[in-house]
């Protein structure tokens, strides 16, 4: 154990972390202003990341590879980046219309189940229109291996983890010194009373749904970066892990979901190199397969001491943004 | 009126009757084959390849003759998702439902370790194509596979690593939630340490199926100063491991299986795995003879060179025709049928298999060579080294 591989580690766990608290971010927001967790944002990331893949194909196929390529990579990326944010915004906006508007008034447990069908509903679409096989999202930038004093770190893993920072702190400005932003942590506040006084609910909660879709796709383009094998399932287990974040952060709270999602990778990614020190340690023979079974059970003790989560509220009603 | 209603009913009785004997003398001259492969799931591309294969064979024999009797060839395609659970339900629906003589699959060792297991219970026989693990026909007279196991996989792999990698010291990683990754690690693992002694595997990392993730456990590999690793991992995990191996500043050997011929290996490494080796069944690049007139016509049919799957399925189709025609003749009744199939396939001698000769031992297991590839700066699977069973 030395303080490089605790370095190789936390850089690891950063990267990791960055997708967690992109997506924990949708999961809040939609929370905050019409208290459901939207159970298909997973299955977002998963179709931001599809429609990354497709914007990326075009535009390759537009403007050229490798040495006959017409513009640089990182421009392709950040055009990538912008397009499929902004046609997976609009999916996130049909999935409110279709999926939670006409159930508003009905039970939590409808919307909350309508979200899961969404998400089987993307699933298999893609399946159907894709045909299941296992697709390869294309190397826009060339990756280069940093080696600093043993410990390696990678172009792509830097730029992960700062478009992620970079994007959470443009939310942080578009909820706290726009009109819009505004209104829905007003709406947040209140959803009964504010849209009383002429703040226009639908278009509020269209908007939420649209930023936290944009955010989840940003999210997918980025795994696709770092994991280059898509497939129609990848947003289950995301989703459920950036729910658990969102909850780990405090239901509706934005700070704490960003901080949670990367809590959520540094957790899970520490959990193996801790395990080969306890084996070593006790000699014991402990796979690093029980990392989810270790990370999830720290989680579940936070919330034993912490049950509105690190950054949560105990009064329901009243969520700020 | 009471006269005319017995009438009735009578009448469509005998209806019935005459209906159900038409229908049970059309269903006669046929035979069925059941396929219990993925089209969906984790490996849609395994499916894919048997079915490809399986259409392939039935274009050119779509009858065949068992004791003079000339008998029209079904198959019929089940979707195993690529689960265990799934695999079951498909095995007991093809065998109780649609009455099938004998069933090719499940493909890989996590379905077709418990599909075998139905299999056996209804004294139906099976054929995995490529289930390298030992306990898919370990004490199940009607399981047999068409290709070479795992106990013998796992010393090839230790050897090559020695004798043509030079190392002294190995990491594995691979899923400890399926059988084929898990037993072939282990395998792998004591064939190593019996080589160089104990503690010479210096990593064996593990995760779960499903992980996209695997920089933590290449950090510790890293560091454990290993001089190859082994990843007995399909290929749509292959990408992600050789790719964060890449990232953590991994510059030596990587050593595949079996497992990493199938599917769009290349497609989704591109040059990421180039100049790793693997050991598998055949080698697609330098065939001869009638192993290069199947994967000619695959490849013309189909517009890609066949992977090991669609090879050693061909084979095992094969296999069960062979087998059926070597009945002498098919009573009509599945049940008897069935075991005169699966007596007639465990006395099958030196089939002549595009993957090797084929004899069955007492466990249903044939002697296969196996041939370790390395993947050339074109991205095709080149010939290396063929290594046999003593």
């Amino acid at each position: 154990m030395t303080l490089n591989f605790l370095m190789q580690n936390l850089i690891n766990a950063l990267q990791w972390g960055s997708f967690y608290a992109l997506i924990a971010l949708g999961y809040s927001m939609v929370y905050s202003i019409l208290m459901l967790f939207n159970f298909a944002h997973g299955d977002i990331f998963m179709v931001g990341a599809y429609i990354g893949l497709g914007v990326a194909l075009g535009l390759l196929s537009l403007f050229g590879t490798g040495a006959a390529a017409i513009l640089p990579g990182w421009l392709l990326l950040v055009l990538t980046i912008l397009i499929s944010m902004f046609l997976t915004a609009f999916v996130g906006i049909i999935v409110e219309r279709v999926g939670y508007r006409p159930l508003r008034e009905a039970p939590r447990a409808s919307a909350a189940i309508t979200g899961l069908m969404i998400g089987i509903i993307l699933e298999t679409s893609n399946i159907l229109f894709l045909g299941g096989s296992r697709l390869k999202f294309p190397q826009l930038i060339q990756s280069v291996t940093y080696n600093i004093g043993g410990v390696y770190v990678t172009n792509k893993k830097i730029m992960i983890v700062l478009v992620s920072i970079g994007l959470m702190l443009a939310l942080h400005q578009l909820i706290s010194h726009t009109k819009w932003g505004m209104a829905m942590r007003a709406m947040a506040y209140d959803y009964v009373v504010v849209p009383l006084v002429g703040v226009p609910m639908n278009t509020i909660a269209a908007m939420t749904f649209a930023i936290g879709s944009a955010l989840a796709a940003a999210a997918g383009i980025l795994f696709g970066l770092a994991y280059p094998v898509l497939d129609p399932y990848m947003g289950v287990s995301f989703g459920w892990k950036a729910f658990v974040a969102a909850i780990l952060g405090g239901r509706g709270s934005i700070m704490g979901a960003c901080i949670a999602g990367f809590m959520l990778g540094f957790i899970e990614i520490m959990t193996v190199p801790a395990i080969q020190i306890m084996n070593r340690l006790f000699s014991l023979n402990i796979g690093s397969n029980l990392r989810d079974l270790i990370a999830y059970s720290i989680v579940l003790v936070i919330l034993i001491f912490r049950p509105h989560g690190l950054f949560g509220q105990a009064y329901s009603a009243k969520l700020r943004l | 009126m009471r006269k005319f209603s017995v009438g009735l009913v009578l009448f469509l009785a005998a209806a019935m009757v005459f209906t159900f004997a038409a229908i049970d003398a059309d269903a006669a001259d046929t035979i069925k084959i059941g396929f219990n492969i993925p089209l969906t799931g984790d490996n849609p591309d395994v499916g894919a390849s048997s079915k490809n294969s399986a259409e392939m064979y039935l274009k050119k024999k779509p009858k065949i003759e068992v004791g003079g009797k000339s008998y029209d060839l079904t198959f019929i395609f089940d979707d195993n998702e690529y689960k265990a659970e799934s695999a079951v339900k498909v095995s007991t629906k093809l065998i109780t439902e649609e009455g099938v003589l004998g069933i090719i699959g499940p493909q890989s060792s996590s379905q077709a370790v418990p599909a075998g297991d139905v299999a056996n219970n209804y004294a139906t026989p099976m054929i995995s194509p490529w289930s390298t693990n030992p306990n898919t026909t370990l004490d199940r007279p009607y399981v047999f596979r068409g290709c070479f196991l795992d106990p013998f996989q796992g010393p090839v792999s230790a050897n090559f690593a020695t004798d043509e990698l030079s190392a002294k010291k190995a990491a594995v990683i691979y899923d400890i939630a399926a059988d084929y990754p898990k037993g072939l690690a282990e395998f792998f693992k004591a064939a190593f340490e019996g080589i160089h002694g104990p503690g010479s595997v210096v990593a064996f990392e593990s995760f779960t199926t499903g992980d996209k993730d695997f920089s933590a456990q290449m950090t510790n590999i890293m560091m454990s100063g290993a001089d190859v690793v082994f990843v007995p991992q399909y290929y749509s995990e292959v990408p992600l491991i050789v790719r964060a191996a890449k990232e953590m500043g991994w510059t030596k050997p990587i050593l595949g299986s079996d497992s990493w011929g199938s599917g769009d290996l290349m497609g989704l490494c591109g040059d990421d795995c180039k100049g790793y080796y693997f050991s598998t069944h055949y080698a697609a690049a330098g065939a001869k003879g009638e192993t290069k007139a199947f994967i000619d016509e695959y490849t013309a049919t189909y517009g890609k060179t066949p992977d090991d799957v669609a090879a050693l399925t061909w084979d095992a189709l094969g296999l069960m025709i062979q087998a059926i025609k070597n009945t002498g003749g098919l009573s009509g009744d599945i049940k008897a049928d069935r075991t005169k199939v699966k007596d007639a396939l465990a006395s099958i001698q030196n089939f002549p298999g595009i993957t090797g000769g084929m004899t069955f031992t007492a466990d249903g297991d044939p002697k296969k060579c196996a041939v370790v590839v390395k993947i050339n700066d074109a991205g095709q699977f080149e010939f290396f080294k063929s290594v046999c069973p003593k």
